[in-house]
């Protein structure tokens, strides 16, 4: 076919190297958004309330989530319901999960776990309390009540 | 056709397609921020143990209702005065003197304050009494400990022993980092939140907050006059170098004056709290 010559007389352009660094810095994105923002897809719609005292957790691997609130598909109803990892489930099962959700972590680790409550904010406390009293049971007692920030009351 | 050189492609957009690729993630993905606030759950109590109950004066009470109101210390509340509420009963001496001597300062001498006359004809008779962490009744103290730890025959009694001595020193530190005596909450005083099924989580949420925030304006009252930064900065400091054992120190010296004691009471059957 002749599309491969051999002893070419004309030297390719050489490949400009300009766009590599361009190619590493998506590559890198890519992973960097891909690992962090992993969560866990969301089956309750939770509209967190707003509080002053907020605390940060630094270590993210040490939280584990409960959410609370009314489902997201309307099929399921408007109560609100408890949502371990990517399924529903109640409050009765919070015991096993945390259990489960220890042994993920190192046993150095496992008494540092934290629970993070994402309540939707017009969820009634009778569920609320129902999960905290199991988390009691199981011994997770470190809790964060999660919140979006606001400023405190009386400051301008 | 004729045959043409090859030509080279431009990449100089190709950084313009790098960052818009970018700012698509960054606008389209919400990070999640882990804020919140935090809470420590009292352990799971047996059925058939009696908790003691503290002295009435020593607890602040928060109740919730079905309609989300408050009724704090027996008298309906708007939740906007829950924060001063707190912060009297946490500065409260028991004897009417709504301030305390720190080193050559008063801390909150003029707080505007309401007064109870109580029936046993003290001012303030409605709010815990905080007594004097002396520095010469803490050094006999810690001598007297030294003493019994080192009398001790057996390792549990050593460890027993040990730690109140070490309640002691901690104290000792206290008053030398904040340049004299203190006063401190009796060891019962609490501030206690009972919520019915029916609340919403808001409210309980801006109840929890409105505590916290009491408590942590205090506190950074304090640690701004005595140590020149926030209580949440030294915390934040603290964190992120856990060896800095002065910075722990100061900690424990701002914890000890205002301790956070906000513990919520065992869930009841909610109709038994229909008020």
């Amino acid at each position: 076919m002749g599309k491969f010559r051999k002893g070419g007389k004309r030297d390719m352009g050489a490949i400009s190297t300009a766009s590599l660094p361009d190619i590493v810095f998506m590559l890198l994105f890519f992973f960097m958004v891909a690992t962090v923002l992993r969560t866990e897809e969301e089956k309750v719609r939770v509209i967190r309330p707003e509080a002053s005292e907020l605390y940060r957790i630094e270590k993210k691997h040490l939280i584990r989530y409960v959410n609370i609130g009314p489902p997201m598909d309307r099929r399921y109803g408007t109560e609100p319901v408890v949502q371990l990892n990517d399924q529903f489930s109640s409050s009765t099962a919070v015991q096993d999960w945390i259990a489960k959700e220890r042994l993920t972590l190192a046993e150095a680790e496992q008494s540092k776990m934290w629970v993070s409550l994402k309540v939707d904010q017009d969820t009634k406390m009778g569920v609320v309390t129902e999960v905290k009293q199991e988390l009691r049971k199981a011994s997770a007692l470190k809790v964060l009540y999660s919140a979006s920030s606001r400023k405190r009351t009386g400051e301008e | 056709m004729a045959r043409r050189e090859l030509q080279e492609i431009n990449a100089g957009s190709m950084a313009d397609i790098a960052f818009l690729l970018l700012i698509f993630w960054l606008v389209t993905t919400t990070i999640d921020s882990d804020e919140g606030i935090k809470r420590q759950l009292p352990p799971p109590v047996p059925p058939d143990i009696d908790v003691p109950q503290a002295k009435e004066q020593n607890v602040f009470n928060v109740k919730v209702n079905f309609l989300d109101q408050l009724l704090v210390e027996g008298e309906p509340l708007d939740l906007d005065q829950l924060k001063d509420k707190a912060k009297n009963f946490l500065i409260a001496t028991g004897d009417g003197v709504m301030s305390h001597q720190l080193g050559s300062k008063t801390i909150g001498r003029n707080r505007e304050v309401e007064m109870v006359t109580g029936s046993n004809g003290k001012t303030n008779a409605s709010f815990p009494e905080r007594l004097w962490v002396r520095k010469a009744e803490v050094k006999q103290r810690i001598a007297e400990y030294e003493q019994f730890v080192a009398a001790a025959d057996t390792d549990k009694k050593k460890d027993a022993f040990g730690k109140v001595l070490d309640s002691w020193r901690e104290k000792l530190r206290t008053i030398e980092l904040l340049g004299g005596d203190y006063k401190e909450l009796p060891p019962s005083a609490l501030i206690s939140m009972q919520n019915d099924n029916n609340t919403t989580y808001n409210t309980y949420l801006q109840v929890q907050n409105e505590l916290q925030s009491a408590v942590n304006e205090l506190r950074d009252e304090m640690s701004l006059e005595k140590f020149g930064m926030t209580y949440g900065q030294m915390e934040d400091a603290y964190d992120r170098n856990t060896e800095d054992t002065k910075m722990l120190e100061k900690i424990t010296a701002v914890r000890s004056v205002y301790p956070q004691r906000i513990s919520e009471a065992e869930p009841r059957d909610a109709s038994a709290n229909y008020y």
